[in-house]
């Protein structure tokens, strides 16, 4: 799994860049979820909302998941080309795949690239 | 200990190898007091019995094909089922099958359902049909469930027309009670002549959803074009729901533009069975499916390059998504759905035009005759398909008594649901009537309007 | 216009044409009679369909196209069918017979009354038989499924709660391993599900449900024999508990196969439950449906009922018999679909059902399902494990994992195709590891279930000397694994129209 060193994640396995404010799903819950085939994004530009509100919905061919804002803030910008390439969650979460841009927000609950690779290894046994 | 196929012998041997000494000690679990309550149910009958007093049961009604003449329709129709629809249906292979969740043993599952999927689309005129619903009814109140998902929850009302069935009207409104969507315009006391465009007058920035009905329910046939059009500049949604026989004479509501199309599917080759199962069909657009509740099947490959079918985009439904799918809904209907493609494959193109072509005329004749007699006429001027309502002057259920007593069911009573129909019965007419009923139907009440 | 998909040009094999596929236009399947009556002219063309392109096929084509496609099904009918939850029992064939009959075969739901007596008195019998299998005070046969009688049942306890001015009640509690359309069924009620854990014996966990008891609380949605098919061991203290927070019970009757004649859900305090005719009544699965969900309830949730309701309208008298009609609860939630639910192919079916078993023939169908579960489960718990290892009743979940071995329970679900068995439900109550919920029912003989156990051993030792055999089954079927990753993807979900069919004709 990959996670890059410059981002904050959460054990809901959402990403967030403190620099760009971007947010999306991680790398370790794309494999979970597998083939991916559908994303809805919650939340629309402008809207203000607090970490842990439902940002996103996905959908794989086995599974359903609810994607949380790991940070609070001012909605500045939704990707809106997701919802037609839901499959770049699988092959480019951290760049294509991002889900919601944040700006003026502080990060949630969030851990570092570090203890998160932990935390993910220690839920694979 | 008709279908247990066990026998003394066996069964002690197994409850041997359990380790229990008897039948009974399989359930000290269960508490003392309520342990094998005694059943206060008539004893056992054997299958001789059996078909003897079902018989005697069914032998209790007067049915519409051998004791009475019928002119009811609304909502369940009297249509001629061709012989080998049914001898489909008796097949143990589809009738005793599960949901096709295992699709390498169920191909003939799926590819039915795929085959009334596509019959569904082409009759409607919209890319896309479910699996299907409980009913007409039921499918309407789907389409505000998924036209309320649509808008993620932020438009809260939807618009019904008083001219949508009223059992219809009643089932959107039970359905509505948990998710507090405002349910409007399904007002028995509103101008019913007025133009369905009128609805627009009811649509606002909260509306999510406007439902017509196709024809309506006085058997009128309207353009909805204009309305939809309108509706969509306001950001909501259509959802036309249609009678699938006249979907073969008159233009689809795809073509109008409609965002949702539903409808009952009995007129399709089912048993009118005193209301139920019949099938709910449901159709919308493509940009709509992941919100559409009830099962899909689409097309795939197996292993071995072999066009297939199977139940896809699951992870919408209940079983995965939980309290957050569009709906609880888990079943479809499946064996009367096949039903349908078995009928419309059966009837084909020229045969289901012929079908509403004979609705058509023969309700025709039936309206200019019955429209002759002295103090009864048409209520409405619109053009219509196979119903239309009559006004006959006088209490509709003393006319239908009347009517009962030479054998024919009369039309269904207006005034029930709308103040100002009273006296006023909803005539039906499929190609099951033929001249001479339609021609004493008009002999009878003749008699009425001069006693 | 019909947006088809576009025509694609790989080589896939195809088994068995669609019904478009095998269209050729001018063939005719039913003739219609030629009209009898004076021709009455169109309506305007503007409200006419230009073309319909409907599939053109004589009658020998259709029956094949359905007999072939038929043959490609697994069915009771064929075989051993241990679905879990799902009640896969014998459907007897004078059901079949019985609702075919004229009498309920054409006649409209909206007769006069006392021109349908028969079916009448067929459904308020039934009411009257259901009330007493399950303790219940009232009953309506109008929900189409279990899911709809799900709904039906929460719309009744909110409507109980707002009688009674109670309009804080919110939540629903709902255990781990529960069937998902509970709370779905919750979330169209647009309330919040609170999740009860089980306790190590696969009860509901007292202390985790006594936390969540307040005054907030709807009630509970309890499947019992839940979906280990386990019988709570607690339930009259987990029923206090929920009757104590002023919550009502609600039973998910899903596993009612398992109490006909051994303990009434009402007598130990239940205060909804919805039946399902098409698994404990042997009514036909249909591939799908159609089901029927009536609903029971106690005493004081009568009057909430759906209407209308089968009732006696004029007493009899001598030899009279009553006059059955429709009557409406005084507080009832409405309408849950149009006309009286399932009739002919739930109520009729489940009614000949009752009828031929009486209250003895009742208790021998549980009794004999609790046998066979137990029977297998005692034959199979050195092979596979049982996580929550006591006497079940009518049905068991056991792991389909190895140690050291990478096969799931997908994979000896597959293979149980390969020795003509349907695999039992997977992946299901999510609580188990690789869930394989196994459920004979009482209309299989010992010799199908010692069978089907030699089949399960021996796929468990391929499972160590040949995983591949596993992977890659079923290997001996007609069709093979499915990519469901394309069939999501690229979503064709109508037939393509054949080249050159005639769109504007």
């Amino acid at each position: 799994m990959n996670a890059p060193a410059n981002l904050k994640y959460t054990k809901s396995d959402e990403w967030f860049d403190p620099e760009t404010g971007k947010a999306g799903l991680s790398d370790y819950a794309q494999g979970q979820l597998s083939d991916i085939v559908f994303v809805e994004i919650l939340v629309d530009e402008g809207d203000e909302i607090e970490a842990g509100k439902a940002i996103a919905s996905v959908e794989s061919v086995k599974a359903s998941a609810e994607i949380y804002s790991p940070a609070g803030g001012k909605v500045v910008a939704v990707n809106k080309d997701l919802a037609d390439k839901p499959e770049s969650i699988n092959t480019d979460p951290y760049g294509e795949a991002w889900m919601i841009q944040l700006e003026g927000g502080s990060a949630g609950d969030v851990m570092d690239a570090a203890a998160y690779e932990k935390y993910c290894e220690e839920r694979d046994h | 200990m008709t279908y247990i196929p066990i026998s003394p012998k066996e069964r002690d041997a197994m409850l041997e190898t359990i380790g229990v000494k008897s039948l009974d000690d399989l359930f000290d679990v269960i508490p003392a007091k309520h342990r094998f309550p005694k059943l206060d149910l008539p004893a056992a009958l054997t299958e001789m019995e059996a078909l003897d007093e079902l018989s005697g049961l069914a032998n209790a009604n007067e049915n519409v094909r051998t004791d009475l003449v019928s002119f009811l329709g609304a909502g369940m129709y009297n249509h001629y089922i061709p012989s080998a629809v049914d001898h489909m249906l008796r097949r143990g292979e589809f009738y005793t099958a599960y949901t096709p969740y295992q699709p390498e043993i169920s191909q003939g599952t799926l590819q039915a359902i795929f085959e009334y999927q596509s019959l569904m689309s082409v009759l409607t005129g919209m890319d896309v049909s479910n699996a299907s619903h409980y009913d007409g009814a039921t499918a309407a109140a789907e389409a505000v469930n998924l036209a309320f998902a649509q808008f993620r929850g932020k438009r809260k009302k939807v618009v019904v027309s008083p001219t949508l069935h009223p059992q219809y009207r009643a089932v959107v409104r039970t359905y509505m009670q948990g998710i507090g969507v405002e349910v409007t315009g399904d007002d028995p006391n509103a101008d019913l002549e007025s133009s369905p465009n009128d609805l627009i007058n009811l649509v606002d920035d909260n509306t999510c959803l406007v439902i017509v009905q196709y024809p309506d329910f006085f058997g009128r046939v309207y353009d909805y074009t204009k309305l939809i059009d309108e509706v969509h500049a306001k950001g909501a949604l259509v959802c036309v729901v249609a009678n699938p026989t006249a979907l073969a004479m008159f233009k689809t509501p795809g073509s109008m533009g409609a965002d949702i199309v539903v409808g009952d599917g009995q007129p399709l080759g089912i048993p009118m069975w005193y209301g139920g199962p019949s099938v709910g069909f449901f159709t919308t657009r493509k940009n709509m499916v992941h919100k559409m509740a009830g099962r899909l099947v689409g097309e795939t490959v197996d292993n071995k390059g072999q066009r297939a079918y199977v139940l896809t985009l699951t992870a919408r439904e209940q079983h995965i998504k939980r309290e957050r799918a569009t709906s609880n809904i888990c079943t479809n209907q499946g064996l009367i759905a096949l039903g349908t493609a078995v009928y419309l494959s059966l009837l084909g193109k020229k045969g289901l035009q012929q079908v509403a072509n004979l609705c058509y005329q023969k309700a025709h004749y039936a309206a200019q005759e019955l429209s002759k007699i002295d103090g009864m006429g048409l209520c409405f001027t619109e053009p219509f398909f196979h119903e239309f309502a009559l006004c006959v002057n006088r209490p509709v259920d003393e006319v239908n008594a009347h009517l009962l007593e030479h054998g024919i069911i009369g039309g269904y009573d207006l005034g029930q649901d709308y103040p100002s129909l009273k006296d006023h019965m909803l005539i039906a007419v499929t190609e099951m009537n033929t001249k001479e009923e339609i021609d004493t139907l008009v002999e009878v009440l003749s008699e009425v309007s001069h006693d | 216009m019909i947006d088809a998909p576009e025509k694609t040009t790989t080589d896939v094999k195809i088994v068995e044409p669609t019904i478009f596929d095998l269209s050729s236009p001018g063939r005719t399947g039913v003739t219609m009679p030629a009209s009898d009556v004076p021709e009455t002219a169109l309506p305007p063309e503007a409200l006419l369909r230009s073309e319909l392109p409907l599939p053109e096929l004589a009658e020998v084509d259709v029956v094949r196209h359905y007999m072939h496609l038929s043959s490609f099904n697994y069915s009771v009918d064929s075989g051993y069918y241990p679905l879990g939850s799902c009640t896969m029992k014998y459907n007897p064939k004078i059901n079949e017979d019985t609702c075919r009959l004229p009498g309920f075969l054409f006649t409209h739901p909206l007769q006069p009354v006392e021109t349908v007596q028969g079916n009448l008195a067929l459904m308020y019998q039934l009411q009257e038989w259901l009330k007493e299998i399950s303790g219940f005070a009232g009953i309506t046969l109008q929900p189409a499924a279990g899911a709809h009688g799900e709904f039906t049942g929460v719309l009744i306890m909110r409507a109980y709660h707002k009688s009674r001015g109670d309009d804080k009640r919110t939540k629903m509690l709902i255990p781990d391993a529960a069937h998902g359309t509970n709370p779905a069924s919750v979330g169209m009620m647009g309330m919040s599900v609170v999740t009860i854990p089980s306790d190590e014996r696969g009860n509901v966990d007292l202390k985790a449900l006594e936390a969540a008891c307040d005054d907030t609380v709807v009630g509970m949605m309890l499947t019992n024999p839940n979906t280990l098919g386990l019988f709570d061991e607690h339930i009259e203290k987990v029923i206090e508990l929920v009757h104590g927070c002023g919550g009502l019970m609600y039973g998910d009757g899903a596993n009612l196969n398992a109490l006909l004649g051994i303990v009434r859900p009402g007598d130990v305090g239940f205060d909804v439950m919805h039946f399902n005719l098409h698994k404990t009544f042997a009514v036909p699965h249909g591939g799908g449906g159609p089901g029927s969900g009536p609903v029971g309830v106690a005493a004081h949730l009568v009057d909430f009922l759906p209407e209308p309701l089968v009732g006696i309208i004029e007493e009899g008298e001598d030899e009279l018999p009553p006059l059955y009609g429709f009557v409406k609860p005084e507080k009832s939630i409405g309408r849950m679909k149009a006309f009286h639910g399932h009739f002919g192919g739930g109520h009729v079916r489940a009614f000949t059902y009752i009828a031929m078993h009486g209250p003895d023939g009742l208790k021998d169908i549980s009794q004999y399902a609790v046998l066979n579960a137990n029977y297998l489960q005692v034959r199979l718990r050195d092979t596979y494990k049982v996580p929550y290892d006591r006497i079940c009743m009518h049905e068991f979940v056991a792991e389909g994992r190895f140690e050291g071995s990478d096969v799931r329970a997908l994979d000896i679900s597959k293979r149980l195709m390969d020795y003509n068995f349907h695999p039992p439900t997977n992946y299901f109550p999510l609580i188990v590891h690789e869930a394989l919920m196994i459920e004979p029912t009482e209309t299989e003989n010992k010799d199908t279930l010692d069978a089907f156990v030699d089949v399960m051993i021996k796929i468990a030792e391929e499972a160590k000397t040949q995983p591949d055999l596993l992977h890659n089954a079923p290997s001996t079927t007609k069709f093979g694994r499915m990519d469901e990753v394309k069939a999501a993807r690229e979503l064709v979900l109508c037939c393509w129209l054949p080249e050159g069919y005639d769109l504007e004709a």
